[in-house]
């Protein structure tokens, strides 16, 4: 070719026997620097790009990668004992954590929405000389105020009605035979109340915004209180006297379970008891809430009837559904993280032991890759990758074994499995880091072996 | 480059002005140690490009730490060694890395084959680390492989193999990358008569083709085949003519 024939005696092609296009191609770029760099002086002379292609493909990381998967898969048995650690580890991890969602899925399924859904809201109170006494006070128009707060759906409000000792009947008469007995509880409610509480009218009908409003002597019966006065129905438009005045009863109802009391009780629209007995204040509202909306209405609540002092005013928030069931399953949790926490450690001490093992039958070859140009850090890099690729392995196989018991658990006991994709791949990445953390110690062991000892070691 | 050269690659004018291969000055090694072994002492050696050299000695003489140096895996006490123009008493482990990847060939008494790895995988190792280009390092490693006669065990493991072919390998894997010279550490150590003389034919082509080549032996039949022959006894280096 057209090289002078000096340089052809100084280096001449090493493989003769194979000529081929491509062979001479290479031949002449390597000849390249080589001829540069055989100028005395001019070492450091060869050109950048030339300087560049030749370190370029140096250990890059596909050889990196090949090399850790040929470790790795050299010994198919090995291996499997190997990672059986780690896949126990990342699996209890993966079935605890999966566990724990489902199982959460379907506590929140059998969730009682009924007592999640009120919020109770009173005054607060204070103990002074003369007893218990309210420090804030619920405005009369509650209902507008709380009404307006998201995620709010009913909003009533009642307070007792002192009638001063005076009587409750249906008829006046005065029978002084008749041991005096003490007269059903009169209460003022706002037109919301019923629905609040879920109530049900037995008969007739509850009174609205219009009553409350006009301050008609309407009234409404408690259940046992109607059955107490003798009446059962409303379509003759029956009258309660209270204090000698009559009030027409038109309705009964029932079923106010939150405020059982109320059975007992005759009802009047809060602005007849205002117009009527002077009522003072509402002892308590009682709010229908979405499900959920506990903490948001319990915040503002308090704010919305007294902004001045949202502290005189104290909102009952369902308590978190099954605080205690929960509380349990935290428990089991934790014992079951620690016990995967535990396996994960002995995994990767299996890792970190089988590395050594196989750092130490390895000498010759890392003697070897020494001699052939291996630095240190390549040295380093393939015995830690090796350990990744084997805590990778056993990461992968633990997550998809833990899917497939949280699965299996799942079908039999027929719940929904519920379970976070993304924590799964959180938890086959974390056996990739325990076999990196486990092969830190042996490959550096392996880089600090001087290349002759290395070398010295078993032959391959 | 088109047709193999046959003349004798002793130094040539043009060698004269050019750098030497190797070049010691001066070199000592010692083992520290109650007393310190001078396993080199000054040890003075130059060996051009194309040479053949043969360094024959007992066991116990410094063979094989001179040996270990020219091959930049430990480093001399005192004293230089250049090595291709390049003084290497300064150079980080790094470049001695680099260095001994890119231009220094090994083969070794037990050959230090990978045993799960193919003949073609064990030649490519060589290419890993010495900068040899992705693209043309499988030609390459197959064109070294063709031309110490094994390309008809391309998928073997090397367990599988007869000492002289597993030597073979470890040759194609020395030469592959095109190395400045090949340090060879007693080849036929550990091969019959028949298999030795299969190394050693191979080393006479290589060196024919123009190869540097080192060989360290206490083999008589081994150095015969050298054409400059170098004694080392007590840690000290004397020319056989």
């Amino acid at each position: 070719m057209s090289a002078p024939a000096g340089q052809r005696t100084r280096r001449p092609g090493l493989l003769p026997g194979t000529r081929t296009a491509l062979g001479r191609a290479a031949g002449r770029l390597r000849r390249l620097p080589r001829s540069v760099r055989a100028a005395p002086g001019a070492v450091r002379g060869v050109p950048a790009s030339v300087r560049a292609a030749l370190s370029g493909d140096r250990f890059g990381p596909r050889d990196l990668l090949a090399e850790a998967a040929h470790g790795v898969g050299s010994r198919p048995g090995r291996l499997l004992l190997t990672i059986i650690g780690t896949v126990l580890g990342i699996g209890s991890l993966v079935v605890t954590l999966g566990l724990a969602q489902t199982a959460a899925g379907q506590i929140a399924q059998q969730f009682d929405a009924a007592a999640s859904t009120r919020v109770v809201v009173e005054p607060s109170t204070s103990r002074g000389q003369g007893g218990e006494r309210a420090t804030g006070r619920i405005p009369w128009d509650v209902e507008d105020r709380l009404g307006r707060i998201a995620g709010v759906d009913q909003v009533g409000a009642l307070g007792a009605v002192d009638i001063g000792g005076a009587r409750v009947a249906t008829v006046l008469v005065n029978d002084p035979s008749v041991t005096p007995t003490t007269p059903p509880a009169v209460v003022a409610a706002t037109p919301g109340l019923l629905d609040a509480l879920s109530g049900r009218v037995v008969t007739g009908r509850w009174f609205d915004a219009g009553h409350d409003a006009r301050a008609d002597r309407v009234v409404v019966l408690g259940a046992r209180a109607a059955t107490r006065l003798g009446i059962h129905r409303v379509d003759r438009q029956p009258a309660v006297l209270i204090d000698e005045r009559p009030y027409t009863v038109i309705g009964i109802v029932d079923d106010v379970a939150r405020r059982s009391d109320l059975l007992d009780a005759v009802v009047l629209p809060l602005g007849t008891a205002r117009a009527d007995f002077r009522v003072a204040s509402l002892e308590q509202a009682h709010v229908r809430i979405a499900v959920g909306a506990g903490p948001v209405v319990g915040e503002q609540a308090p704010l919305a009837l007294a902004p001045n002092a949202p502290e005189t005013i104290q909102a009952q928030v369902p308590p978190p559904p099954s605080a205690v069931r929960e509380g349990v399953q935290g428990d089991v949790n934790a014992i079951f993280l620690a016990l995967a926490a535990v396996a994960l450690l002995v995994g990767g001490l299996g890792i970190a032991n089988v590395t050594l093992l196989s750092v130490r039958e390895r000498m010759g070859e890392i003697g070897l890759r020494r001699a052939l140009g291996a630095t240190t850090r390549h040295i380093v890099q393939q015995f830690l990758a090796e350990s990744a690729v084997i805590g990778l392995l056993g990461g992968l196989i633990g997550a998809a074994l833990g899917v497939g018991v949280v699965v299996a658990v799942s079908v039999a006991r027929a719940w929904t499995p519920i379970l976070d994709t993304g924590l799964v791949v959180v938890c086959a990445l974390l056996g990739l880091v325990t076999g990196l953390l486990a092969g830190a110690y042996p490959a550096l062991r392996a880089a600090r072996t001087e290349p002759i000892a290395a070398l010295r070691g078993t032959p391959g | 480059m088109t047709a193999p050269t046959t003349e004798p690659a002793a130094p040539t004018p043009a060698a004269a002005h050019e750098p030497p291969v190797i070049e010691l000055r001066d070199l000592r090694r010692t083992f520290p140690g109650e007393p310190p072994v001078e396993a080199l002492r000054g040890v003075d050696l130059t060996v051009h490009r194309g040479d053949y050299v043969s360094v024959v000695g007992p066991s116990g003489s410094g063979k094989s730490t001179l040996l270990h140096i020219l091959g930049l895996l430990d480093r001399p006490t005192a004293g230089d060694y250049v090595l291709d123009g390049v003084p290497t008493r300064e150079l980080s482990e790094q470049d001695r890395s680099r260095l001994r990847g890119g231009r220094i060939g090994f083969v070794f008494q037990s050959f230090h084959l990978l045993p799960h790895r193919s003949v073609l995988d064990n030649v490519l190792l060589a290419t890993l680390y010495s900068g040899v280009p992705r693209a043309t390092r499988r030609t390459r490693a197959l064109a070294a492989l063709e031309r110490v006669g094994m390309s008809h065990r391309l998928d073997f493991l090397p367990p599988v193999l007869s000492g002289g072919e597993r030597q073979r390998v470890a040759v194609a894997r020395a030469v592959v990358t095109s190395p400045d010279v090949l340090l060879a550490d007693e080849p036929t150590g550990n091969l019959d008569s028949s298999n030795s003389a299969g190394v050693l034919d191979l080393f006479d082509e290589l060196h024919r083709d123009g190869l540097t080549l080192v060989v360290i032996t206490h083999d008589d039949v081994v150095s015969a085949h050298a054409r400059r022959r170098v004694r080392i006894s007590d840690g000290l280096l004397d020319e056989v003519a």
